[in-house]
């Protein structure tokens, strides 16, 4: 048996029983930190010009910002121009609205093989698992996919999806799952799965891709990747089948310069990806290759929402390079897995709330010390902790208040933790009471009750033997 | 109403009585920190297209058909991918003219449904041409044509690419106003910087994960 | 688009606040008030008490409001906005003359100084008092080092310490700067670096009973590291990391301890405790 790690089972989205399991896990912890150190590293080397490196991102957020600032009329210049390229676009607001576009087009071209390039979106969807319910094969071909889907596991990372194995774990799942010699060879590893996938690519009867930038003023789809199977998937199979967010539009083909930079050294350190593949349109007349129809799929699933608070919506600044989760300190320790949505680490904490509702979400937007990491490294600047905080705010709101904001909202509403709340209020707002709880805490200092999950970590606190209150007034009388 | 209608009511409603950002984009950000001196250019390209193993070789307009004739050899190539109606494909055709030892020229001159089993299982090398490459990303420019199909770039597993030295911009902001991208866009535009590569198990770098394994890009130092 | 975030409408894109700019010291005033923070006034009194010391030796006049209580953090963090608020709203009138604020807790100076603006938002009259109490409040480190520009005469032994800082602080306030400075100064300290220095201690204020078992593993990797870096003594600036880790520390029966940097730097430069 290949080693399956971690043992975190998808269904579950208990994200603190979840946690739990994945901390006793050793070796993906290892496998973790390892990893991260490397991305960190190799981040800061590809941006060493502080001046450069801030200046950019601040760019990268206005060039977000202005893009959702505008967004309707962006999405439908988006649109016009597609079309004018003989690109056809669909909008779909669920996920199962773009899952029944995607299965109409396969119908119709009575497929019965996909190839897909990597895409979050289509994670989203479950659009492999949807495909293969009407008969179809949905196959991945970024190599991270390839192996968690040959090992039934969701990603862990949006980048790298199977960071959290090593050359061992690899190296036993293709010998049990392709029949190859076992071997810990990395090359070897990823020749084996080139020499598969090549024969899916050329089989294939469709190519299905995400989108990193989708340009409004000429019609074009951006994707960045290292491997070449993202131009394979959109340029071999008779049919291209592009899915992404409506928040994924830039204004200007300019404007993907300054996100391009960014997104590629703030993910991997690098200065550019292998290939950057600027699709505008199918096959013309008079060409030889590439798709003979190219398809656009515009999901919404709760974006809309986020987008309907201007504070929420910089959520939707994200350009998915994955930088926060390398620098996220609880994201290290737990792997991605454990966050049981397809968005793991601090973007996956505020996004999914939105796709998911807070209701399944619940423990998300608490499992962050708000230390911040996140935030200080956000190419296009997304304000990471103070949307956790909003996010608390929502989630710990009475389910009856008449102020929607968003699905779920109230789902962490306790009466009595709400209780404890004002009294505390009450203690810091009463200088007198203060002083009096003060006083009694210090002088029975030793009956401090370490409270159990504080317990679990420490030993018990012990307040001091007189307050600062206490001693600075001694100090400065007759100062 | 239409999920399009939906969607764009719901945004719509969210933007009431917002303007829209203005647009204040930084040209000088994306590009003065991006500039080389002339001669600069050609050796910053090639150090960072080797750094990620690409192969790369001065040579110049009348030499490189011998050259590539070498690297052929060298390979042990028998067959070579071009496009003989291009100047490169011409001149290499005629390189090799009435000679019994030349390397088997094939051109990609149909539809791909047509070939398409002879592409991905028995063509070992492709040739094609550049628009120009940029030194600050060490990338070249592809724009497929139907002369040089996307594909030909992609499946073959080693690409060689001609580049003429002049023809070396400092960074990408200006290749699209130089060549006035936003003006209209082919199907497929392409940024190129090395072979196909992969670091998905355990971050040990892998090359020819999907595309070519070898990319060889041929200098034309008088071009 | 300069405008900071909190002046737009509520539902117009934001864009980031702009890049902060070096901040600019006032001359060293004659009077100051100490707003001691809730958890040092229980827990780490003597870090508060030190903290005036070495003010006073300043030549400052130190006030300590005896109304003061807490910042509003613990509440704000949680989500429960109104309580913080309210507890805030207590604070202000605590500091009506034209004296620095200075705060011997980074994450606590940095509540007043950059959420407390965002609290009271929309209420105009309030938010220009809060926004000069921003204005003239300090973390103790930065005020000893900018503003009275303190020259520190070291009178200790030879030691190694590890700097600890708390992650509001270092990303807020820069407090991580001006612990180095500082320690910098005395002559027999060797400061040594510590694996995975700017990381998270995983306290977070509720952070650490709600997730006590992902704060846990923070915990004990940053204990484990501050104990590997050979260093005899912990430093911080911060009272929440300090309960954390030495709370951490004593369980595991680590005879390391973390002490409030301003203790150390009092006993360092010969005063008494």
């Amino acid at each position: 048996m290949s080693q399956r790690i971690p043992v975190v089972e998808l269904s579950s989205r208990d994200l603190k029983r979840n946690a739990r399991q994945a901390l006793g896990d050793s070796q993906l912890r290892g496998n973790m930190r390892s990893a991260m150190d490397s991305l960190m590293a190799k981040r800061l080397a590809s941006m060493p010009d502080e001046y450069e490196r801030e200046h950019l991102r601040e760019m990268g957020n206005h060039v977000r910002a202005r893009a959702l600032s505008k967004l309707p009329e962006l999405l439908e210049r988006l649109e016009a121009n597609l079309t004018r390229n003989g690109v056809k676009v669909h909008w779909a607001e669920t996920v199962d609205e773009a899952n029944t576009i995607v299965l109409a087009i396969a119908q119709a071209h009575q497929a019965r093989q996909v190839i897909k390039g990597k895409s979050m979106v289509s994670e989203e969807m479950e659009m492999n698992h949807f495909l293969e319910g009407h008969g179809i094969e949905a196959l991945e071909s970024d190599m991270g996919e390839y192996i968690i889907q040959l090992d039934h596991e969701k990603p862990t990372h949006i980048i790298m999806p199977a960071i959290h194995k090593n050359a061992r774990q690899v190296g036993s799942l293709f010998r049990d799952t392709l029949g190859i010699d076992y071997t810990e060879d990395v090359d070897t590893l990823i020749q084996t799965g080139r020499r598969v996938l090549r024969e899916k690519f050329f089989a294939a009867d469709i190519g299905v891709s995400g989108v990193n930038f989708a340009v409004a003023e000429t019609g074009t789809l951006l994707l960045v990747e290292n491997e070449g199977n993202g131009r394979m998937s959109t340029g071999v199979p008779p049919v291209h089948i592009a899915v992404t967010g409506i928040e994924k539009v830039v204004e200007n083909l300019r404007d993907v310069v300054p996100l391009l930079s960014l997104l590629t050294r703030s993910a991997l350190g690098q200065g550019i990806t292998t290939y950057v593949n600027m699709i505008s349109g199918p096959r013309r007349a008079d060409e030889l290759d590439g798709p003979q129809e190219v398809h656009l799929v515009l999901l919404d699933n709760g974006r809309s929402q986020a987008f309907a608070d201007g504070e929420l919506r910089q959520t939707l600044n994200c350009i998915r390079c994955g930088a926060c989760m390398n620098h996220c300190p609880v994201y290290t320790r737990i792997g991605g897995q454990a966050y049981g949505t397809v968005y793991p680490g601090p973007i996956g904490k505020i996004i999914s709330p939105h796709l998911m509702g807070l209701e399944n979400t619940p423990d998300h937007p608490s499992a962050s010390s708000l230390c911040g990491a996140c935030g200080e490294v956000c190419p296009v600047k997304i304000p990471i902790p103070a949307l956790l905080r909003r996010l608390r705010e929502e989630n710990i709101k009475k389910p009856d208040d008449p102020h929607r904001v968003m699905r779920g909202q109230g789902s962490k509403y306790s009466a009595t933790e709400r209780l404890v709340w004002q009294g505390w209020r009450l203690l810091n707002t009463s200088p007198l009471l203060y002083r009096l709880f003060g006083f009694f805490a210090t002088r029975l200092r030793s009956l401090t009750p370490n409270i159990g999950p504080w317990a679990q970590n420490h030993a018990a606190p012990k307040p001091a033997a007189r307050s600062l209150h206490e001693l600075a007034k001694q100090h400065l009388e007759g100062k | 109403m239409s999920a399009k209608a939906n969607i764009l009511a719901k945004l719509r409603n969210s933007l009431a009585g917002t303007q829209p950002l203005v647009d204040d984009f930084d040209e000088a950000l994306v590009s003065e920190p991006w500039r080389y001196a002339p001669e600069q250019r050609v050796p910053r390209l090639r150090q960072l297209m080797e750094a990620v193993h690409t192969e790369t070789h001065l040579t110049t307009l009348a030499d490189w058909p011998a050259l590539l004739e070498r690297l052929l050899t060298e390979k042990q190539l028998g067959s070579l991918l071009i496009a003989p109606s291009t100047p490169w494909g011409a001149q290499l055709a005629e390189h090799f003219a009435g000679r019994s030892d030349a390397p088997h020229l094939k051109a990609y001159d149909r539809p791909v449904e047509e070939w398409k089993a002879e592409l991905f299982n028995d063509t070992p090398a492709s040739l094609t041409g550049t628009l120009g490459a940029i030194a600050a990303t060490g990338s070249l420019i592809l724009w497929p044509t139907r002369e040089e199909p996307r594909l030909m770039s992609l499946v073959p597993p080693v690409h060689f690419a001609i580049l003429k030295a002049s023809e070396v911009y400092d960074n990408f902001y200006e290749v699209q106003q130089q060549q006035q991208w936003a003006g209209g866009m082919p199907t497929n535009a392409l940024l190129v910087s090395g072979p196909s590569k992969t670091a998905d198990i355990e971050q040990v770098l892998a090359y020819g994960a999907h595309g070519p394994k070898d990319l060889i890009v041929l200098i034309l130092e008088d071009a | 688009m300069s405008d900071l975030f909190y002046d737009a409408a509520p539902n117009a894109t934001r864009v980031a606040p702009p890049l902060p700019t070096p901040r600019q010291y006032p001359a060293k005033p004659q009077q100051v008030y100490l707003f001691g923070t809730c958890v040092v006034d229980l827990f780490f009194p003597e870090a508060g008490l030190d903290a005036i010391r070495l003010l006073e030796r300043e030549g400052l006049r130190v006030h300590f409001p005896q109304e003061q209580t807490c910042c509003g953090q613990p509440a704000y963090t949680s989500g429960y906005t109104e309580e913080a608020r309210k507890v805030a709203r207590a604070q202000l009138a605590l500091f009506a003359n034209d004296w620095p604020v200075v705060v011997p807790s980074g994450s606590c100076a940095g509540m007043l100084r950059h959420h407390y603006p965002e609290l009271f938002k929309d209420e105009p009259e309030t938010l220009a008092q809060v926004k000069a109490l921003a204005e003239r409040t300090f973390e103790l480190a930065e005020f000893l080092l900018h503003v009275c520009q303190v020259e520190l005469q070291d009178q200790g032994e030879p030691v190694q310490v590890a700097l600890h800082t708390s992650c509001s602080a270092r990303r807020e306030m820069n407090t991580h700067l001006h612990g180095r400075a500082l320690l910098a100064q005395l002559q027999r300290v060797e400061r040594v670096e510590h694996d995975h220095e700017s990381e998270c201690c995983g306290f977070g204020g509720t952070f650490s009973v709600r997730m006590p078992d992902i704060s846990g593993a923070m915990v004990r990797d940053k204990t484990r590291a501050l104990q590997d870096s050979g260093a005899a003594q912990v430093i911080s600036a911060d009272c929440g990391c300090l309960m954390n880790i030495n709370g951490s520390l004593e369980l595991q029966d680590s005879p390391l301890r973390g002490q409030h940097l301003a203790s150390f730097l009092w006993q360092r430069t010969g005063g008494r405790p």
